[in-house]
């Protein structure tokens, strides 16, 4: 009978499932605005545009107050240790064993800090496209390659997300901890030897 | 841990190296330094990635077309009912029908496609008539100095001057890469002026007024210019 600890805290799992919440209704309403096909099937163009730039605002929104009103201070020493790669880490990304990981592996943090530039980039190249429909000034021929290629980008570090999180039998332990918080003791010695749950 | 050092190990302070800041700026750098080079790095790749990428995700829009319209519903075409009509200070205001079009001197040609927002699209197969003879028969007044060309795609419309119709590869276009126009592309009739950006290639075509002076079209009412140059207009200068 093996205990269990926890490994997020309650303002870390609604700081991603807002990410997560928003991300979709983004991704889906892009994608009708890019996809030629769903675009002549669904129509109400202006409708959909309205729907994704204000859900862009809201996630950025959401995530800030998610931040401040929540544990801020638990949340600043989780982004600390994304941040922090050891020489464990470095051998884990060269695919050296063994690199015995501490809370996050070093395909989490990279992925955690991609997420993030991503965000901004998202946000700042979306913001360009509004405006610059509005003002010339703020319009360039390549901010719609940016904002498209980053939904690809994005899309790819999903999918790969989502596989680990729900297929991957090593694992999608994980996604427990995602839900209800906790991960069985035994898994994180397996995998996060390092980390020395509070 | 020594088990598992090598000599050949990167030096870290203790706590670990700032790496993940260091990805974050980096990607946030390049991303944000793309919006000089992106466009020029995408043109240049476009032609071989996006084959593959169709190939393998038939969904994706390979050819480079996005399709954009203002209107709650796009227009549907029926050939049974549609028909285009010229009117405005013409001495026989006519209207045409799918069949008396299709009866008109075809013309074709191969141009290229820019949208304002940055997109292009090399090489499009045009089909369809000179603005000419679809107004001629009209008997336009000695006044008539623009085109107001009206989509039914409400309130969507844009003017051109009447020199401006005479430009090489001005046409309307019933066909697009040899096949009709479909209902995104805005069958069953659109302008077609390559030298300016697409908001002026009006889709969903109903009717063209012959007027005096040209005016400001729907996007021109939003503050697009209304001479929409390609790299000249809209705040581009190349």
């Amino acid at each position: 009978m093996t205990g269990y600890v926890r490994r997020f805290s309650r303002t870390e799992r609604t700081f991603h499932w807002v990410n997560a919440v928003f991300f979709l209704i983004l991704l889906a309403t892009g994608l009708v605005l890019y996809l030629p096909s769903l675009e002549v099937a669904v129509g109400r163009r202006p409708l959909v545009k309205d729907i994704h730039f204000w859900s862009g605002v809201g996630w950025v929104v959401a995530l800030l107050v998610v931040a401040l009103a929540g544990n801020t201070r638990g949340l600043m020493r989780t982004a600390r240790d994304i941040d922090r790669f050891d020489r464990d880490d470095l051998r884990w990304l060269a695919r050296r064993r063994p690199a015995p990981q501490g809370r996050f592996n070093a395909g989490q943090k990279v992925n955690a800090a991609l997420t993030a530039a991503f965000t901004v980039l998202f946000v700042a190249s979306g913001l360009l496209l509004w405006f610059g429909e509005r003002d010339t000034r703020l319009r360039f021929a390549s901010t719609v390659v940016l904002h498209d290629g980053l939904a690809f980008a994005a899309l790819a570090l999903f999918v790969g997300h989502l596989y680990l999180a729900v297929i991957h039998p090593a694992t999608r332990h994980a996604l427990r901890g995602m839900t209800v918080g906790t991960v069985s003791e035994e898994w994180a010695t397996r995998h996060h030897p390092k980390w020395e749950p509070d | 841990m020594s088990e598992h050092t090598d000599g050949r190990e990167p030096r870290l302070r203790p706590g670990g190296a700032p790496v993940g800041r260091a990805a974050f700026l980096g990607t946030v750098a390049v991303g944000l330094s793309s919006l000089v080079w992106g466009k020029a790095a995408w043109d240049r790749v476009s032609g071989v990635v996006s084959p593959v990428a169709g190939t393998l995700l038939p969904v994706l829009p390979t050819s480079g077309w996005r399709i954009y319209s203002i209107a709650d519903t796009m227009p549907r075409f029926d050939p049974t009912t549609w028909r285009l009509r010229v009117d405005g200070l013409v001495a026989e205001p006519l209207e045409l029908d799918y069949r008396k079009l299709r009866a008109l001197p075809r013309v074709e040609q191969v141009s290229t496609f820019h949208c304002v927002t940055g997109w292009t699209v090399q090489n499009v197969h045009w089909a369809g008539v000179r603005i000419a003879d679809v107004i001629e028969p009209a008997e336009p007044r000695s006044g008539a100095r623009a085109l107001r060309f009206v989509s039914a795609e409400h309130p969507y419309d844009d003017y051109l001057t009447l020199e401006q119709t005479t430009l090489p590869d001005v046409m309307l276009a019933y066909e697009m890469d040899g096949k009709p126009l479909s209902r995104g592309h805005g069958a069953p009739l659109r302008l077609i002026i390559p030298d300016m950006y697409g908001y002026k290639n009006v889709k969903w075509l109903e009717r063209i007024e012959l007027v005096r002076v040209d005016g400001s079209g729907y996007w021109e009412n939003l503050g697009y210019d209304r001479d929409a140059w390609v790299g000249h207009s809209n705040g581009y200068s190349t």
